[in-house]
């Protein structure tokens, strides 16, 4: 028998109507329509779900070790760019 | 509901029951064995799902009887002949593509099946049907997609699913024959009638095996005789092991 190694697929579960989809591992299947059972059966066995997403792990492009410093450090002298950076009138009570 | 009813409806309980517990012991045995590891966990959730189902028949049956005898009693002391389960629950699971056509051909009749015992003027089978009748949705929906993978597959995957299919096909006409008993509880309204399942069963099939590039095998043996505790050689083996932890150590539990 021939060992073929099926692609692999990401995959998202939403816990509850209303949250966001969670990223929660990831399988081998031949196509998403099977990825999508699978993801079933090894994802949601004890009803963690009510929603599944399968992307193609290869369809996603992630950002790379070497671009963090391009990436992510010029933010970090950018206080004013978070909420707390401003003091708020006293009669703001939430925010 | 007189006693011979309720004879009969105890035996349609049991009989239903083995048709899960051994087709869910089949669908075990490839726990560890699975072509992947996705594939495994899938396969063993379709068994748990047909075991799950037979405790429900099992645990019903054990009600109607009121004797005192639990669910296990029933799955792990009895022997072959008190077995009723439809011949095609018992077969080896040969290879995969046997597996997964032995499914389909099963699936299809438990859609049939369950939506009409849904319909049962016993509360309790209606119950258990409407829950069975959502796994086998899946249930089909995962084998009637092998059968079309593995049809449309490799030259070896065709000729595997094709031979599966020819090695079952005279053990279906078994699924559509009406015992004395059933007709009993036919006419009470509690029972399916099967013969009429029959004609939409092969019209799925045909249309799958159509979609999938298989031929209808040409085969016009057939053999039946698993409602009346006539079994093949297999049955005894599958027992063996299914209920020797019952036999050798009574009583243990979970």
């Amino acid at each position: 028998m021939t060992q073929q190694v099926l692609p692999l697929f990401e995959i998202f579960i939403r816990s509850k109507r209303g949250l966001d989809h969670r990223h929660v591992g990831s399988l081998h299947a031949e196509d998403s329509v099977q990825a999508l059972e699978y993801a079933r059966d090894v994802y949601l066995r004890r009803t963690e779900g009510v929603s599944i997403w399968v992307v193609k792990s290869s369809d996603i492009t992630a950002s790379q070790e070497s671009d963090v410093e391009s990436f992510y450090d010029p933010m970090d002298d950018k206080p004013y760019r978070h909420a707390t950076h401003y003091k708020l009138p006293k009669e703001v009570d939430n925010m | 509901m007189d006693s011979k009813l309720k004879t009969a409806l105890f035996d349609y309980c049991t009989a239903l029951g083995d048709d899960s517990v051994v087709l869910g012991h089949r669908l075990s045995e490839w726990c560890r064995n699975g072509p992947f590891l996705e594939e495994d966990l899938a396969l063993t959730n379709v068994s748990l799902d047909f075991i799950g189902r037979a405790r429900m028949f099992y645990s019903y049956a054990t009600e109607l009887e009121d004797k005192g005898r639990s669910e296990d009693d029933i799955a792990y002391l009895r022997d072959c002949r008190e077995y009723r389960n439809l011949l095609i629950n018992e077969l080896p699971n040969g290879d995969f593509a046997f597996t997964m056509a032995r499914q389909f051909l099963v699936d299809v009749y438990d859609m049939g099946f369950f939506t009409e015992l849904a319909q049962s003027k016993d509360p309790m089978l209606a119950a258990i049907a409407a829950k069975a009748i959502k796994e086998s949705r899946y249930h089909l929906r995962r084998s009637e997609d092998w059968i079309k993978r593995l049809g449309e597959g490799t030259e070896e995957s065709h000729e595997r699913i094709q031979n599966a299919f020819k090695q079952l096909w005279g053990y279906w006409p078994e699924m559509f024959e009406v015992s004395d008993d059933e007709q009993q509880l036919l006419n009470a309204g509690i029972a399916v009638d099967r013969s009429r399942l029959k004609s939409n069963w092969e019209s799925t099939v045909h249309a799958v095996l159509k979609e999938a590039t298989l031929d209808i095998p040409a085969e016009n043996w057939a053999i039946g005789g698993g409602r009346d505790g006539k079994h093949t050689e297999y049955l005894g083996f599958l027992l063996a092991e299914m209920q020797f932890l019952q036999r050798t150590y009574p009583g243990q539990q979970w």
